[in-house]
């Protein structure tokens, strides 16, 4: 495929002026566009900004009657809530540390100081100990919360960080057992991929959550959240070993030939000559499959667990504030926007760096 | 014992062994437990409650279902739901992708901006997100009283009541397999390499259409209920609205949401079809005197299609296990029905076997079959230069 020699559009080179005017067609849906987005733009900036209400100085929704525009004073009431949920108000702050620890921890991880297995397998599993430690308690003298209690934006972003810890290493394991000669192991693992990954992941975190504790041993159950999180875990590593295989599979065969003549063992070959240049062919559906990922934590709602939209729902839903649903939606959507939305552009990054120099 | 795991055939050989062993237990070990628990709980396992009748009524249904019907009956209400919403849903949402496919390789850059703005909007909100604000929009409407009215319709936040026919529901049914049909036929003709090249092609077409219409408007003259008009119009009276179709907006915000974020995903896939599209291709069609339109629709569309048809296969079975959503705003769907059931009757593993086998069997079904398209249309060996 040559697509990105092609350009979509005819005479990029052209000043943007002469190809919004170029023919009388394109004038006529030029202006009516313009005009379109322009009105719409006004109406939604007076109802965004203008018009709208930000504060509530006695934390009552008395501010926002009778006002046109939008009323965010429900979210500088109730932004607890949204992002902590039901933790603990005088704990929030270890709360919003985890968070703000897990961020960083994925900032630090684009960095290409960290792109080496044993750097980034180090960073991720400190820094998901220190959310642990900070969110559970119980050392350093912080007081136990159980899982629980645990709510909005932080459990979303802890069963995203668990599910990834556990998933990535799942996946590799999922896509060396299916690429493996031994006919037994690469047929049953085909078959247990291609079941996970043609149910939908509800099915399968319901099953987690609510049908595990049937078949399992009491002392095997341990608590929902982590059933749940191995499930989210399982459903991730299915499509993502497939990405992997895929990566492995574009591999020119003379390089394991090579390792093989070499008379490195399985192991060897696996860990220095497949699995790098594999990881690195599957980058870009990669980061894809983690985007998708962080949308589908949203799904946790449906079991039970109250995360960033469980607890936007609560927050508008007691009474006072219900006329506030479009503004407490759109904050939520905007939570997921700039974690969702980053991390695509730095996928897209990725991709236009790893592909100079491979022509 | 060591001359045993020198030897690579005799390792693979107890490796397999030992993995097989341990699925294998893992799977007795579960049973065990399993049994225990139910017979623990004093719930008869087995599948006699499927004839036991359920006791309460669910909201959208297709075909008549009241309290009084079995489980099995509920499970095929859901399995319905399931399918009409995922066939509407992935037919809406290829049409918003085609759309704003178009705009994102439009020649004008005004388009090819709101194209991008769509779609950095929609791709990047989780979809349960916005079908629950799809959801909330619509139930917070005006009421009946003061609903919308326009084109005969009403929208409130009751939902929403477009203009039927009074039809009986079989025959309605009978003739929408048949208009579906005469479609599927029509596009045969027009794809088949064989029949496409017949100098009565386009005869052929039309005798399918008309035949189409005589025998749907039979079917729908038949299936009349007499002593009522045939069109039935939604109309207010009193605080409610009466006649008509009603459209709830539990399943309308499902549509809704798998349109928008469907389609943002198919547009992007689309896209990619157009640009491997070779400019030749364009070109040529254009210096033999095509017309734009024929441009489009003869060669730029179908290459484009053929190109990425196992990727848009995926996304249609990623959309249509995306319709598990139903349960956030009370949509009997599939997913639905026997997470309800399973509160309802108490058995759970049974009725979790139910939902995810009938999950394998419609996903591979759907896969199958457009896997057979693409191998059907798939352009082969010098069709692919660019």
């Amino acid at each position: 495929m040559s697509v990105d020699t092609l350009s979509p559009l005819p005479g990029r080179k052209q000043s943007l002026l002469s190809r919004l005017f170029s023919r009388p067609l394109d004038v006529v849906i030029s202006v009516t566009v313009l005009l379109f987005a322009a009105s719409v733009l006004w109406q939604l900036s007076k109802w965004a900004i203008i018009d709208a209400v930000w504060t509530s100085p006695d934390a009552t929704s008395e501010v926002c009657r009778g006002v046109s525009g939008a009323c965010w004073a429900v979210i500088d009431v109730r932004w607890r809530l949204i992002v902590f949920g039901l933790f603990p108000y005088e704990e929030q702050w270890r709360s919003s540390l985890a968070c703000i620890v897990m961020v960083i921890v994925a900032i630090l991880s684009c960095v290409p100081m960290f792109w080496t297995a044993i750097r980034l397998s180090a960073l991720w599993i400190v820094g998901f100990s220190i959310f642990y430690a900070l969110m559970a308690g119980g050392v350093l003298g912080l007081t136990p919360i159980a899982p629980d209690k645990w709510g909005g934006l932080t459990l979303t972003v802890f069963i995203y960080a668990a599910g990834m810890l556990i998933g990535m290493p799942m996946a590799i394991a999922l896509a060396l057992m299916r690429r493996a000669t031994l006919p037994v192991i690469a047929r049953t693992t085909g078959i247990i991929i291609d079941s996970v990954r043609s149910l939908p992941l509800i099915t399968i975190l319901f099953t987690a959550a609510l049908v595990l504790p049937f078949v399992l041993p009491e002392w095997l159950l341990g608590d929902k959240i982590w059933r749940v999180i191995l499930g989210f875990a399982l459903f991730f590593a299915a499509y993502e070993a497939e990405n992997i295989r895929s990566g492995i599979q574009a591999l020119p065969s003379g390089q394991e030939e090579a390792a093989r003549a070499l008379g490195l063992t399985y192991w060897q070959r696996t860990s220095r000559i497949i699995l790098p240049q594999a990881l690195r062919n599957a980058l870009p559906p990669t980061i894809n499959q983690f985007v998708i990922s962080f949308k589908e934590t949203s799904l946790i709602v449906i079991i039970g667990f109250f995360d960033v939209m469980a607890s936007g729902k609560a927050a508008y839903g007691s009474g006072e504030w219900s006329f506030a649903w479009v503004e407490v939606y759109v904050f939520v959507a905007l939570i997921y926007f700039i974690f969702v939305f980053s991390l695509s552009r730095y996928g897209a990054y990725l991709e236009r760096r790893l592909r100079v120099g491979q022509h | 014992m060591k001359s045993l795991l020198a030897s690579r055939k005799a390792r693979a050989f107890l490796l397999q062994a030992v993995f097989l062993i341990a699925i294998v237990g893992v799977l007795a070990g579960a049973y065990v437990q399993g049994s225990r628990n139910i017979a623990a709980r004093g719930i008869t396992s087995g599948f006699e409650f499927l004839t036991r009748t359920t006791g309460f009524n669910v909201g959208f249904k297709l075909i008549d279902y009241s309290g009084y019907d079995s489980f099995a009956r509920l499970i095929l209400v859901g399995l319905l739901n399931t399918l009409f919403l995922g066939l509407l849903g992935i037919v809406a949402a290829n049409i918003v992708g085609l759309v704003v496919a178009m705009l994102r390789t439009a020649r004008n850059p005004i388009l090819n901006l709101l194209g991008t703005i769509y779609i950095e909007i929609f791709r990047n909100i989780p979809m349960i997100l916005q079908v629950v604000f799809w959801y909330a929009l619509l139930t917070h409407l005006p009421p009946p009283k003061e609903a919308l009215q326009g084109l005969g319709s009403f929208i409130s936040s009751r939902g929403t009541y477009i203009p039927g026919l009074n039809v009986s529901a079989e025959f309605a049914a009978i003739s929408c397999a048949i208009a579906l049909a005469a479609v599927m036929g029509i596009v045969t003709v027009s794809m088949s390499r064989k029949l496409s090249r017949l100098n009565s092609a386009r005869l052929i077409r039309w005798a399918i259409a008309l035949f189409a219409v005589c025998a749907v408007a039979l079917t729908l003259a038949l299936g009349h209920e007499d002593g009522t008009p045939l069109m039935s119009m939604p109309e207010l009276r009193g605080l409610n609205i009466r006649d008509g179709i009603r459209i709830p907006p539990e399943f309308l915000s499902l549509l809704i949401g798998m349109a928008i974020y469907g389609g943002a995903y198919i547009a992007e896939i689309i896209r990619a079809g157009f640009l491997s599209v070779g400019k030749g291709q364009a070109e040529a069609a254009q210096s033999l005197g095509l017309t734009p339109w024929q441009v489009f629709s003869r060669v730029r569309l179908p290459l484009a299609i053929r190109a990425v048809l196992p990727t848009l296969i995926n996304q249609y079975v990623w959309l249509f296990k995306a319709t598990t959503l139903g349960i956030v705003v009370g949509y009997t769907d599939f997913f639905a029905v026997i997470s309800v059931s399973i509160n309802q009757a108490g058995q759970t593993l049974e009725l979790i076997g139910i939902l995810m086998l009938g999950f394998l069997i419609m996903n591979n079904t759907i896969a199958f079959l457009l896997n057979r398209v693409n191998d059907a249309i798939a352009l082969k060996g010098s069709q692919l230069r660019s």
